[in-house]
């Protein structure tokens, strides 16, 4: 039946190009708008560590004086102080932790007629490799003794490793940073969670490539590197070079929590630290707080909003054309009205008919699935070539081009039902004898 | 023409007129909310920035093997490129003038900071946001920015400083939308304020009209007009100057620009993007706002489009059915334009009852938008022209269809169906 069903589909199409041409094609730019949109979506609000980033979480707390201040309504920044993230660090309560600044490390070639450039850098603590899952190709991360004897040592990152070290293992390698050099102890596969996440309240760069060199953080401000990203000060500063004594918030903290009862105990040794340290005098608000991964990712509002407003737009537009094609739908189904008395004359049971139009439908719908998917990576495509940090990262993966396909479907059979349950209804006799 | 025997037809159809209806509805809702964002968006992009934008241009540098500018020396020899740079600059046959600058309006490289009417006031109670500009005497003249009370700088003013030092000059110029903040009665000239915390007095000597912040991002809006211009030339291994084209020379001057600097001093990088123009600095930071409001754009005519083809179909095979009941009408003595007249009265109609439904749906979903984006209560007019839009679209749509119909012999009466 279902044969038979498709030939008369095809022929019905046939008598009527325009008006399948026309509801095909609006359902394809419904579906090519909202599937082009819903790639961009899911790209920015992606979990950039899926196995990790429900154990991973952001301590926040306040350093700032009480003028302005009102309780419940001040947010605490999103960065942190040195002192505070030296004492978070030390205190050692959460299963990993470290803090971390992006630094521009200016790299000095070993041939002399190379210029020097500059990479994006990372000032960090010994426990974010294993915090993260850091992948490494040659040799480790450093450790804590590391951090505390400001060893000159370094981590590169695959595509550093390429450019300098043509991809060798270059572990035991010297490499020159601004006036300093540093070994090399460890190069990474490639490595870039998008967005990434672990400086995002202090580049704003959410997505792009991934960190190319990593250094101790204590080793590289001893060196007297500044950090690249945010630095918030909440206090007038008199001295910006000894960033460790000036009141000011330049690094952001991670820790590794693996159990509600951990994330409970840490909550709880914060609100200590913060009522510890108000007692001292060196704090004054109370304020703290303790996000996960993917709510940090909500509070910096790594999603711009424009890309959702377009994502809702792009949903309007395809109930839009929705509703068009069930209306076109209806409108050649009911002409077809003498045709169905004959069917349900000749002994075709409701049923039937009503298979028969669903089949037309469903016809519809892939069609505009097809054309829609085509106008989807058109859609891609131009979004590639737009001037925007995730640009590159815009391309149609297998679970958006089966879902292009069940979105097609579903509303072309939704579209489909009304018109479907019109034509099983006609009541065979009068038709007949109208004609 | 009574509306009575077009009601009691629609009666009999009424799947197709809500599914006409529905689809105006939601038609007008959308396309109203667009075009409100692509207005949006269109004034933000024009809103001037206060700068003469023409014939001026930007030129970024960074020196190759400078000091570091963390002592005294070093920062003199620093001052010494970027005083030997302007003279460069200023020598060019197509320059009129040259400063150099920290930032200049849309750049999106900004500094920004607080200030206050006391000495010693910590940053957050500062009584308001400021980004800061530094430049030389040069400055209001080369961005052309209207100077409006007090008088500009003079070169007895502009001192240099290192990069990172936190000092505070003795004279400023502030913009108009900053005096007033400070200084409510207009009265800002001569008066002192403290800069960032800081416990050294600057006195206010002028005041411009207006002039933008580097800073696009919505963060920034709260102080988008707040500018405190200080006389200092700032030290460091790069620099950025402003430059002024004389008129209508700015292509020329901006490629003269490269070459001079290189010959004067070949110890430097300057790639392609290190020279400018100003209009170049405004598409790009404006580049998301416009493609936001092309593609609002796009998908509104697209919608149209759609909408009218939906029309186009359903009317059609309205004109399709009623063949016969047409022919009989004409028989009885209907012209040709009563039945076109009825098509257009009918989808006026339809038309009518989409709209009211439309507005309802559209004034809602600017309500949803304002409550979770950055969105303006939507004017009325917007609504008003959104509906005169859907309505002259179908009439637009109905009017082929109408035509065919209104070109039914009487003769199709006399025929069996």
């Amino acid at each position: 039946m279902f044969g038979y069903y498709l030939d008369l589909a095809v022929r019905s199409f046939r008598r009527n190009r325009v008006l399948t041409a026309l509801m095909v094609l609006a359902l394809a730019l419904g579906i090519g708008a909202t599937i082009t949109t819903l790639t961009i979506l899911r790209l920015l609000s992606g979990d950039p560590l899926p196995q990790k980033s429900a154990q991973l979480f952001y301590p926040q707390l306040d350093p700032s004086p009480m003028d302005g201040y009102v309780a419940g309504q001040t947010k605490p920044p999103a960065i942190m102080t040195w002192p505070d993230a030296m004492n978070l660090l030390r205190a050692r309560r959460a299963r990993y932790q470290a803090a971390m600044a992006p630094v521009q490390a200016r790299i000095v070639p070993q041939h002399a007629n190379q210029p020097p450039y500059f990479a994006d850098g990372l000032m960090t603590t010994a426990d974010f490799f294993p915090m993260f899952d850091v992948p490494f190709q040659y040799g480790s991360g450093w450790t804590a003794a590391d951090d505390d004897s400001h060893a000159a040592v370094a981590v590169i990152g695959s595509a550093l490793n390429q450019r300098l070290f043509a991809g060798q293992n270059s572990v035991g390698k010297t490499l020159r940073i601004g006036d300093h050099d540093f070994r090399v102890i460890g190069v990474l596969k490639p490595w870039s969670p998008q967005p990434m996440f672990y400086t995002v309240a202090q580049s704003g760069r959410s997505y792009g490539e991934g960190t190319s060199i990593f250094l101790p953080l204590q080793t590289a401000r001893a060196n007297l590197m500044s950090p690249s990203g945010d630095i918030e000060c909440y206090a007038a500063i008199t001295d910006i070079k000894h960033l460790e004594t000036a009141p000011c918030e330049w690094l952001a903290m991670w820790v590794q929590l693996d159990t509600p009862a951990a994330v409970a105990d840490y909550k709880r040794f914060l609100d200590g630290y913060v009522h510890q340290q108000i007692a001292l005098g060196r704090l004054k608000r109370p304020d703290d707080s303790l996000l996960d991964l993917m709510g940090v990712l909500r509070d910096q509002q790594v999603v711009p909003d424009d890309v959702r407003l377009q994502a809702y737009i792009a949903f309007g537009f395809l109930l839009i054309c929705v509703v068009n094609t069930v209306g076109l739908l209806l409108a050649k189904c009911l002409r077809r009205s003498n045709e169905i008395g004959v069917r349900r004359a000749l002994g075709a049971t409701r049923r039937a008919v009503f298979a028969q139009f669903m089949v037309e439908a469903g016809i519809v719908g892939l069609a505009g699935g097809v054309l829609g998917l085509v106008f989807a990576e058109l859609g891609l495509w131009a979004i590639r070539h737009q001037p925007a940090q995730y640009a590159s990262l815009a391309h149609l993966d297998m679970a958006m081009f089966a879902f292009t396909f069940v979105v097609a479907l579903t509303a072309s059979l939704v579209a489909g039902l009304l018109p479907a349950w019109r034509a099983c209804v006609v009541a065979p006799a009068p038709q007949l004898k109208a004609s | 023409m009574t509306l009575h025997p077009m009601i009691a037809a629609l009666r009999k159809h009424k799947a197709g007129v809500i599914l006409i209806a529905l689809q105006i509805a939601l038609t007008l809702a959308i396309v109203c909310n667009a075009v409100f964002i692509i207005g949006q968006r269109i004034e933000r992009v024009n809103r001037p920035t206060g700068l003469k934008e023409q014939d001026l241009f930007l030129v970024t540098n960074q020196w190759v093997g400078a000091p570091t500018g963390d002592d005294p020396a070093s920062i003199q020899k620093l001052d010494a490129l970027l005083r030997e740079d302007l003279a460069t600059l200023r020598a060019l046959p197509d320059v009129a003038s040259v400063t150099p600058v920290n930032s200049v309006p849309l750049l999106n490289s900004s500094w920004n900071g607080s200030v206050a009417l006391k000495p010693d006031t910590a940053l957050l109670g500062g009584k308001a946001r400021t980004t800061y500009y530094f430049g030389d005497q040069n400055f209001i003249g080369t961005l052309g920015v209207h100077l409006i009370a007090g008088r500009d700088f003079n070169a007895g003013d502009v001192t240099n400083k290192g990069f990172r030092n936190t000092s505070e000059p003795s004279v400023i110029i502030v913009s108009k939308a900053l005096a007033d903040t400070l200084f409510p009665k207009g009265d800002a000239i001569g008066k002192v304020i403290y800069l960032d915390g800081s416990g050294t007095p600057s006195t206010i000597v002028g005041e411009v009209a207006r002039i933008q912040s580097p800073a696009t991002g919505s963060w920034a809006g709260a102080f988008v007009w707040n500018a405190v211009i200080e006389p200092i030339r700032l030290n460091a291994n790069f620099a950025r100057y402003a430059v002024r084209a004389k008129p209508g020379r700015l292509q020329a001057a901006m490629r003269e620009a490269t070459p001079a600097l290189y010959k004067a001093d070949p110890m430097r990088v300057l790639d392609d993007d290190s020279v400018k123009s100003f209009a170049d600095i405004r598409a790009h930071a404006y580049r998301a706002d416009v493609g936001m409001a092309v593609l609002m754009g796009v998908i509104c005519v697209i919608l149209l489009g759609v909408t009218a083809a939906g029309i186009v179909g359903l009317t059609s095979f309205w004109v399709g059915q009623r063949h016969r009941q047409i022919g009989v009408r004409r028989a009885l003595g209907a012209r040709k334009v009563d039945i076109l007249h009825y098509f257009q009265m009918e989808n006026l109609l339809i038309a009518g009852l989409g709209a009211v439904a439309g507005i309802a749906l559209a004034v809602g979903l600017n309500l949803l938008l304002m409550k979770y984006y950055e969105m303006d209560r939507m004017p009325v007019p917007y609504v008003l022209a959104g509906v005169v839009l859907v309505l002259l679209l179908g009439q637009g749509a109905v009017f082929t269809p109408a035509r065919r119909a209104s070109n039914v012999p009487p003769v199709v009466a006399t025929r069996a169906a």
